[in-house]
């Protein structure tokens, strides 16, 4: 493989980024990474600097750009805006957005406020999952009388909703 | 309600009362809300952006609340008229930059501002005079639980409230406080507390907000940390840092008060005298003058009932308050300077000059005659 610079020398850096989820590869011989000082690996951006260097080696990746299914917006429309789309992008990109949110916030799980209406189904989900657990246990332990008491209460609950 | 009656009555907040006035303006909360199942504002089509402002704007205007509000869509509105809501602090300069597809809702009193399609389909807030973030965060909240019965808000069981951006998700609030500090800047103190409040994940901005210079001391102070921490721990911090703030501000004065008089005031004395005798001012000085004027009733070099004209100064000295009050056409910025300082020099007439008199200099010791 020839060197992406002098085009004559063998290339033996070779060196890979991903930009707006597309990978870009540059093949460098030893003399050319030491002039354009890619030579460390943390200094990729330099790359950028090569001129025509990031247009022409483009390789589209296998996978086609992640669009919102709700929206349609995609990575690229949050890099140029920094805004999402929609309510559903927050699960869309929630991969990439993990590190972000931990990053701004430090923590990643809403502690505040609930809107009412949710809260209820919310706890009611909850409470409903902790008496299934509860019943299991009591079956798996033989103990009837406790495991229809549990019954009889996720019952109540089903009927009451 | 219509324009001019809001701008009638006066902004609440502007009032020099409230707790810790003399050095916190006003405290504001700000909630960023969007429906379920609709595209963000910044994203959404045209067509899609009016149709959220249809769901939106009739249950807004039924809030209690919002009983005899004004309430306006943004392509209505004069650039003068967007300008004039900004310097009231009602609306964003994001928002101001808004046409058909957004609006604005306000209430009598002008306390509670909502703005329909800015960067989220909600933003809410609450201003109030000083120190009053609890108190503005309860009333806000409560519009809040009331607008929830009757939109579907989109919320994320893990995310909490989700927004546009996602520095605001979690709670979608912001809390934030304008102060006042001419002592941390006169004792070259100000660099040192900015620093520590940024680094305790507190944002220091100017005056009216992101990206926007310090001008006459005015400093906003609010919270970035929206994800992770409920609402009223995040006031309470905020509190906690404005009052260690305001302490240190209180004692930058009295040291400047003992060890450097002369340089408090020689800034009271020339910022009275130029803003008396000025034909010409931009709004960047006549607020950097009138923040010293501030002082000076601050210290009790005026009389404390003259706080208020000072602080109607600091409004209506702003360029589209001036032009407002012009009756040709569009004032150039020269024009508009000239005004500005003819009302200034206007209100500063029935002014009493800076009393120093309680002021116990020390000079240098000057050789005894023998």
């Amino acid at each position: 493989m020839v060197c992406d610079v002098c085009k004559t020398n063998q290339a033996t850096v070779f060196l890979t980024q991903i930009i707006d989820g597309k990978m870009q590869k540059v093949n460098l011989c030893e003399a050319c990474s030491k002039e354009k000082g890619v030579t460390d690996p943390l200094s990729f951006a330099l790359i950028d600097l090569l001129p025509g260097l990031g247009a022409e080696t483009e390789v589209e990746q296998g996978a086609p750009v992640q669009r919102c299914p709700a929206c349609g917006f995609s990575q690229a429309d949050f890099k140029k805006t920094g805004r999402l789309g929609c309510p559903v992008c927050y699960d869309t990109f929630a991969e990439g957005l993990g590190g972000l949110l931990k990053a701004m916030h430090r923590r990643t799980t809403h502690t505040g406020k609930i809107p009412a209406r949710l809260k209820r189904s919310m706890e009611f989900g909850a409470r409903v999952k902790q008496l299934k657990t509860d019943l299991d246990k009591a079956v798996s332990e033989e103990n009837y009388e406790a495991a229809a008491q549990l019954r009889d209460q996720l019952r109540e609950l089903e009927k009451a909703k | 309600m219509n324009f001019s009656s809001l701008f009638a009555s006066g902004a609440e907040w502007v009032r020099p009362d409230g707790p810790h006035h003399e050095i916190v303006i006003s405290s504001r909360i700000r909630l960023a809300r969007n429906l379920r199942g609709h595209p963000f504002p910044g994203w959404a089509k045209k067509n899609n952006r009016l149709q959220i402002l249809e769901l939106i704007k009739p249950e807004v205007e039924a809030l209690p609340e919002m009983e005899n509000a004004y309430s306006s869509y943004l392509q209505e509105l004069s650039p003068i008229e967007k300008q004039l809501l900004v310097e009231r602090h009602l609306i964003s300069r994001e928002h101001a930059a808004k046409g058909a597809g957004s609006a604005v809702v306000v209430n009598k009193k002008a306390s509670l501002s909502i703005m329909i399609n800015e960067e989220d389909h909600l933003r809410m807030q609450v201003l109030r005079p000083g120190l009053q973030l609890r108190s503005a965060f309860k009333a806000l909240d409560k519009v809040d639980t009331a607008l929830e019965a009757k939109l579907d808000y989109a919320f994320h069981s893990q995310l909490g409230y989700l927004t546009a951006c996602p520095t605001n998700v979690g709670t979608g609030m912001r809390a934030s406080a304008m102060i006042h500090l001419p002592g941390l800047v006169l004792s070259e103190q100000i660099n040192q507390v900015i620093q520590a409040i940024n680094k305790i994940g507190l944002a220091v901005r100017g005056l009216y907000g992101e990206g926007t210079e310090a001008m006459g001391n005015l400093f906003q102070i609010s919270n970035q940390i929206t994800l992770g921490e409920p609402e009223e721990e995040i006031i309470a911090e905020l509190n906690k840092v404005i009052e260690k703030i305001i302490e240190n501000e209180e004692n930058a004065r009295q040291v400047l008060l003992q060890k450097k008089p002369e340089t408090l005031m020689d800034n009271i004395g020339r910022g009275f005298g130029i803003l008396s005798h000025a034909y010409a001012m931009t709004s960047k000085e006549a607020l950097n003058l009138l923040s010293f004027l501030k002082l000076g009733v601050d210290l009790g070099f005026f009389p404390p009932e003259r706080q208020k004209e000072i602080d109607e100064l600091f409004i209506i000295t702003q360029p589209a308050h001036l032009q407002s009050n012009a009756s040709q056409q569009k004032l150039t910025p020269e024009e508009r300077d000239i005004l500005r300082a003819e009302i200034i020099r206007e209100k500063l007439k029935a002014f009493p000059p800076p009393n120093t008199s309680k002021i116990v200099l020390k000079r240098p010791p000057t050789e005894e005659i023998k």
